[in-house]
């Protein structure tokens, strides 16, 4: 992926052109309601590619605080099977984020803007990762319940109208299914357990299952970046996709032996579709906003990493350079 | 303390012998051998290939979309290029 484009002089900002000229607009239009795809260097309005880094960037933000609920669970798998299964999950959450960010950084901002934005909190990230992984089947529900609500989101965005994205998703999509997959897996062999492995199931069911479905964010009715839909980067409508996911997740609920916490949850024959219960978007708006039981924590821990990070990223720069000169001279 | 931010790399992957490399991403890194490692690690956790490119990204030199009606569209008018343009008796035809 290409970030910086030769043709543009320098002192230019970097990224695509920011003449917001007619005609490539209607070039631009034609190109997406033909279904097609826009790449780096073409041109674009400037709304779409703000919104695109906003979206992208938010996307890679949230696989990187992603890998801390699941982190704190490492070291205390119950076995080597499911360490390993656990480690590999999160070193793909790490590279989820990393296919991101370069996507992103090929509308023209940088890694470190991207990443400051995260840590000075202008950026946000999902607020699923704002609550804490209690107990060890809050691994196994994380994989089943919040895996497979970023799958619904995340498998129309495979056909999104900027390349580099839909590229980016594709691979995220084959890795995701794996971590919705493991994580189902690791629950149905506590179901097999003792009772209280069953009663850790159901409580990390009843603890994930509302934040889980108010991952696809708010109503139609009340969502505010409607021109992601016209532009070819959401496809399906927040609703829509909530919907698909609480049907596709009852029938796994019943095989799985536990309930979901939604006394209204009930089949609608008339609707073809179940029926569930009010959402609490003070909850999802009073997280959102910084309120929720980990907020701080995660980004002190990414804070953290990034400080302590510090002196790597320096001193890697800083032998590439001497190597390079020393190269130089050689020569 | 000056900050400076690790280059970029194009990552180009050949997933098995018999294909080409083919772009897949890019990585950061401060010089080629981390590139390499930092793309194995990145791009190449499930078999995804069998031999690594990476090259910086600054070092490729790219196309100007605007330039492509110049570049591209003249093919359009040179149809006798394909070998469809030329119909030949059905009994060769499959020539």
């Amino acid at each position: 992926m290409y970030t910086q484009s030769l043709s543009i002089p320098d002192g230019e900002a970097k990224g695509p052109r920011k003449v917001e000229n007619p005609d490539y607009l209607a070039e631009f239009n034609a190109k997406i309601d033909a279904g097609g795809f826009i790449e780096p260097k073409d041109w674009m309005p400037e709304a779409y590619r703000k919104t695109l880094i906003r979206q992208i960037s938010q996307h890679a933000h949230s696989e990187i605080v992603g890998m801390l609920p699941e982190g704190n669970w490492i070291t205390r798998a119950p076995s080597l099977k499911r360490k390993a299964i656990l480690l590999a999950k999160v070193q793909d959450e790490g590279g989820h984020g990393l296919y991101l960010y370069a996507a992103a950084e090929t509308l023209g901002v940088s890694r470190d803007e991207l990443y400051e934005a995260l840590l000075s909190g202008k950026a946000k990230y999902s607020s699923i990762f704002n609550y804490p992984t209690l107990n060890w089947a809050d691994i196994g529900v994380i994989g089943w319940l919040v895996d497979g609500a970023a799958i619904m989101n995340q498998i129309p965005l495979c056909k999104c109208s900027y390349g580099p994205y839909a590229r980016a998703m594709i691979r995220v999509c084959k890795e995701e299914s794996f971590h919705q997959r493991q994580g189902y897996d690791l629950l149905l062999q506590m179901m097999k357990g003792t009772e209280e492995q069953r009663e850790m199931v159901q409580d990390a069911v009843n603890r994930w299952w509302w934040p889980s479905i108010m991952m696809f964010g708010p109503h139609d009715k009340d969502s505010v970046h409607t021109d992601s839909a016209r532009w070819g980067i959401k496809r399906i409508s927040n609703d829509d996709l909530r919907q698909k996911f609480v049907d596709a997740t009852v029938k796994q609920a019943e095989v799985l032996g536990v309930s979901l916490p939604d006394p209204a949850l009930k089949w609608n024959e008339a609707r073809g579709h179940y029926d569930f219960g009010a959402i609490d978007w003070d909850e999802f708006w009073s997280v959102v906003g910084g309120n929720g039981q980990c907020n701080v924590d995660r980004l002190a821990a990414r804070q953290k990493a990034w400080d302590d990070g510090a002196w790597v990223r320096e001193a890697a720069i800083a032998h590439a350079e001497k190597h390079s000169v020393r190269q130089q001279q050689a020569a | 303390m000056q900050k400076k931010e690790w280059p970029l790399w194009e990552v180009f992957i050949r997933s098995r012998n018999g294909l080409d490399h083919k772009h897949c991403g890019s990585v950061h890194a401060p010089d080629a051998t981390m590139a390499l490692q930092v793309a194995r690690d990145v791009y190449t956790r499930r078999l995804e290939g069998v031999s690594i490119w990476v090259v910086k990204a600054s070092d490729i030199v790219a196309s100007d979309p605007d330039a492509k009606p110049e570049l591209f569209d003249p093919a359009e008018d040179k149809i006798y290029r394909h070998p469809t343009f030329y119909q030949l008796p059905d009994e060769v035809n499959h020539m």
